[in-house]
C-alpha cells in the first residue's frame, strides 16, 4: 500500500527529546522534522504543511501553550500534541482547551505514544479529506449553476475566476432575475473567504431605520423593542463576505454610514458607542444605473467609486437566446428530478416559442415557466400549451377574455387526457357547460384533429 | 556482522539465536553501568548504542537482558541506527516471569529472534511496517511482538535481502513463511 507519509514535527529544547522522537518516529514511517524553539516552529511550519506538531509545554521564550495559540490563530492546518514532564490536570485541561489534540507525560508508555499520534493523525487526515472535498464541491457548483455557452456568460464566469483571489470589492449590474445573486454566490465559494458565511442583505426590502439595525446590530434598549442586543450583518460575516442586493434603495444617509465602514473596516452598533473591528469582502449588486443615480445625486459618488472597484455586468437573457435551450433543459433535469417527473425534453415548438420569447423577466421567469410546465405538462416532452408564455405571434385580439378562456380550457383538458367530467371539476363549471364552450369553441382532442387532418 | 551480549545475557539463548541466524557471536566488551539511570532503574538505550560504536568495528548486534529505556518513553525492547551499523535489543520484557507467568524458554526464543530481526531490518533502513504479520511491523508491548511471523514480508524481505551481510540468513526465515 503506497501512501503519502504523513509529516510530523517535534518542539522541545531538550536535544536528547527531540532526538529520540525523531529517531523513534522515523523508525514508525514518519517524516520527522524538529524545532528547538516555538518560533523556530512556527517559522517551519509557515514553510511546509505538516500534519502534527508535537510540542512540549514548558520551554524557554515563547512556550508550548503559546505556540499552540498561534497555530490556531494563524489557523495552521496541523493537528497538535502537547507533551509535558509535569503531569496535572490544570494544564491538562488548559491544552485541550486551547485546541490540542491530546496531551501526554513523559516519559511516554511507547504504545501510548503510538495510539495517540495514530489517532491525531487520522482525525486530522479526516479534517483534510473533508476540506478537499469541500473545495472540490464548491469549485465545481459555484460555476455550473451560472449556465451559459454564450461569449457574455464566459466572459462573466471568467470575470468571476479572476477577482474571486483577490479581495477587492465587487459590483454586479444586470436587470432582475439575471442570477446576480448566484454570480456574488460563485465569487464567495471560488474566494479564500469561503469557509466563512456570505450574508445577504436585501436593501430594497428594509426600512431606514431597520437596515440600520440589520447592517450594524444595536444594543440593548436602542429603539423601542430591541429588548436585546443583536449582531449586525457585517459582524456576523465573521471574515467572509456581505452581499448588498439592490444597492441603489438605501438612503442617503445609510450609504454614509455605509461608505464609513467600507473605508474604515469599524462598525458602531445602534445605541452603542464602541467601535467593533469587522473583516469582511463586501459584493454589491443592481439593477439600476449608479453612474445616471450619482449624476442626478441620488447616490454618492465616493460610494460609488468605492463599490465600483470590479464590476460584472449580467447580460439580460434576451441578448443570449442561444442559452434559453441550455438553461431551459437544466431548469427542466431539476424540476423533473425534484418532483419526480418523467420529462426528455421540449418539442420543436415549445424550444421556439421560449426561444423568441423576450423575457423580460430574465433567467428567473424561464425557470418559473419551466417548473411550471413540469407541475402541468405531460411527460415526456414539454409542449407549447404548457409553457405559460404568451406567443410572440399573437396579435392583440387574442388578448381578449374569450381567447383567454379558450386557452385556458385547452390547457385544462389537456391536462386531464379530455377527461371533459374531470376537467369541468377543475374549471369549477358543470359537464353541460363545458360541453357547450367546446362547441362554441370548436375544440377538438388532439387524436381526432389528426384523425381529421388524416 | 557481530552478535555480542551485553550484560548477563543467558549464554544458550545467545547461542540459540546465533545459530537460526547465522551471525557469528563476537566478544563482550561493554559494561552497561555505563548505562544505568538510578531514578529510573533502567539502562539508556541511546548510550549504550554509542558504546557499541565506540568499542566495536563493523555491524554489531547486541543482546541484553537489561531493561532499555529512551528518555521520552517508559522502556523500549530495543533500539537501531538506522540504516547504521549498531543494534541493541533486551530480552527483559519478553520473559514471560516479567509479567508474573512461569518461565517458558521456547516462548522466550521465539520473541528474541522477532526483536534481533526487527533491529536488523532497522539496521538496514527498513522502517516499520504496516503488514501486521511482517517482522517489521511495530509493537510497543509484549502482545503485538506475539501477533508477528519471525520472518519478512515480501517488501521488506527484498529490501533486506539485497544486502550481502543479511541475504542467506533473511532468505531462510522467508523460504520458512
Amino acid at each position: 500500500m503506497s501512501e503519502e507519509k504523513l509529516s510530523i514535527l517535534i518542539v522541545d529544547d531538550e536535544q536528547v527529546v527531540r532526538d529520540s522522537l525523531v529517531h523513534w518516529f522515523t523508525e514508525e514511517g514518519y517524516e520527522v522534522e524538529a524545532a528547538e524553539t516555538a518560533p523556530e516552529a512556527l517559522a517551519r511550519l509557515a514553510g511546509r504543511d505538516t500534519d502534527l506538531v508535537i510540542a512540549d509545554i514548558r520551554m524557554p521564550g515563547m512556550d508550548g501553550m503559546e505556540l499552540l495559540d498561534k497555530i490556531k490563530a494563524e489557523q495552521l492546518d496541523s493537528g497538535v500534541i502537547m507533551m509535558t514532564g509535569y503531569a496535572s490536570v490544570d494544564t491538562a485541561v488548559r491544552a485541550l482547551k486551547h485546541g490540542a489534540f491530546d496531551y501526554i507525560t513523559k516519559p511516554f508508555d511507547p504504545d501510548d505514544l503510538s495510539v495517540v499520534v495514530r489517532n491525531a493523525l487520522e482525525q486530522q487526515k479526516l479534517r483534510r479529506e473533508n476540506r478537499m472535498l469541500r473545495q472540490q464541491l464548491s469549485e465545481t457548483y459555484a460555476l455550473t449553476e451560472l449556465i451559459g455557452q454564450s461569449e457574455a456568460m464566459r466572459k462573466v464566469r471568467e470575470q468571476i475566476e479572476t477577482v474571486a483571489g483577490v479581495d477587492s470589492t465587487v459590483l454586479i449590474e444586470g436587470e432582475s432575475g439575471t442570477g446576480k445573486e448566484l454570480v456574488a454566490r460563485a465569487v464567495h465559494r471560488l474566494s479564500p473567504r469561503r469557509y466563512n458565511p456570505m450574508v445577504v442583505v436585501h436593501c430594497g426590502a428594509l426600512t431606514e431605520t431597520l437596515i440600520e439595525s440589520e447592517l450594524f446590530g444595536h444594543e440593548k434598549g436602542a429603539f423601542t423593542g430591541a429588548q436585546y442586543r443583536k449582531k449586525g450583518k457585517f459582524e456576523a460575516a465573521m471574515g467572509g463576505t456581505v452581499f448588498l442586493d439592490e444597492i441603489a434603495d438605501i438612503s442617503l444617509k445609510t450609504q454614509t454610514d455605509l461608505l464609513r465602514v467600507l473605508q474604515e473596516r469599524e462598525i458602531v452598533r445602534v445605541g452603542g458607542t464602541q467601535s467593533i473591528h469587522v473583516d469582511f469582502r463586501s459584493i454589491a449588486a443592481t439593477n439600476r444605473n449608479l453612474t445616471e443615480m450619482v449624476r442626478e445625486g441620488r447616490f454618492r459618488s465616493d460610494l460609488f467609486y468605492r463599490l465600483n472597484v470590479f464590476t460584472i455586468h449580467l447580460p439580460p437573457l434576451r441578448d443570449r437566446h442561444g442559452d434559453v435551450p441550455l438553461l431551459a433543459t437544466y431548469f427542466l433535469d431539476k424540476y423533473s428530478k425534484q418532483m419526480n417527473r418523467k420529462f426528455t425534453g421540449f418539442d420543436r415548438a415549445a424550444l421556439d416559442l421560449l426561444i423568441s420569447h423576450q423575457w423580460p423577466g430574465n433567467v428567473r421567469e424561464l425557470e418559473n415557466i419551466v417548473e411550471r410546465a413540469v407541475v402541468v405538462g405531460r411527460e415526456p416532452l414539454v409542449r407549447v400549451h404548457d409553457l405559460a408564455v404568451s406567443h410572440p405571434h399573437e396579435s392583440a385580439d387574442d388578448w381578449s377574455l374569450d381567447s383567454l378562456e379558450r386557452k385556458h380550457i385547452v390547457r385544462v383538458l389537456e391536462d386531464f387526457g379530455w377527461n371533459q367530467t374531470q376537467a369541468a371539476k377543475a374549471l369549477g363549471i358543470d359537464r353541460v357547460t363545458l360541453y357547450h364552450k367546446i362547441r362554441r369553441y370548436g375544440l377538438k382532442p388532439p387524436e381526432r384533429a389528426k384523425a381529421t387532418r388524416a | 556482522m557481530i552478535l555480542v551480549p551485553i550484560g548477563d545475557f543467558p549464554a544458550e539463548l545467545l547461542e540459540e539465536l546465533s545459530r537460526r541466524t547465522r551471525i557469528p557471536v563476537g566478544p563482550a566488551r561493554i559494561d552497561p553501568q555505563a548505562a544505568w539511570h538510578p531514578c529510573r532503574r533502567q539502562y539508556d538505550s541511546t548510550r549504550l548504542l554509542a558504546e557499541l560504536k565506540a568499542h566495536y568495528e563493523g555491524t554489531v548486534v547486541a543482546a541484553t537482558a537489561c531493561d532499555l529505556f529512551i528518555p521520552v518513553l517508559t522502556f523500549v525492547f530495543g533500539e537501531a541506527e538506522m540504516p547504521g551499523r549498531v543494534a541493541i535489543f533486551s530480552v527483559h520484557r519478553l520473559r514471560e516471569e516479567f509479567y508474573g507467568l512461569p518461565p517458558n524458554p521456547e516462548v522466550l526464543l521465539g520473541r528474541a529472534l522477532r526483536e534481533l530481526w526487527h533491529e536488523l531490518g532497522h539496521l538496514f533502513g527498513l522502517a516499520h511496517c504496516r503488514d501486521a504479520a511482517c517482522v517489521m511491523s511495530s509493537s510497543h508491548s509484549v502482545e503485538q511482538v506475539d501477533v508477528k511471523d519471525e520472518c519478512f514480508c515480501g517488501a521488506c524481505y527484498a529490501r533486506v535481502s539485497a544486502h550481502p551481510d543479511l541475504r542467506a540468513a533473511a532468505c531462510r526465515q522467508a523460504a520458512g513463511r
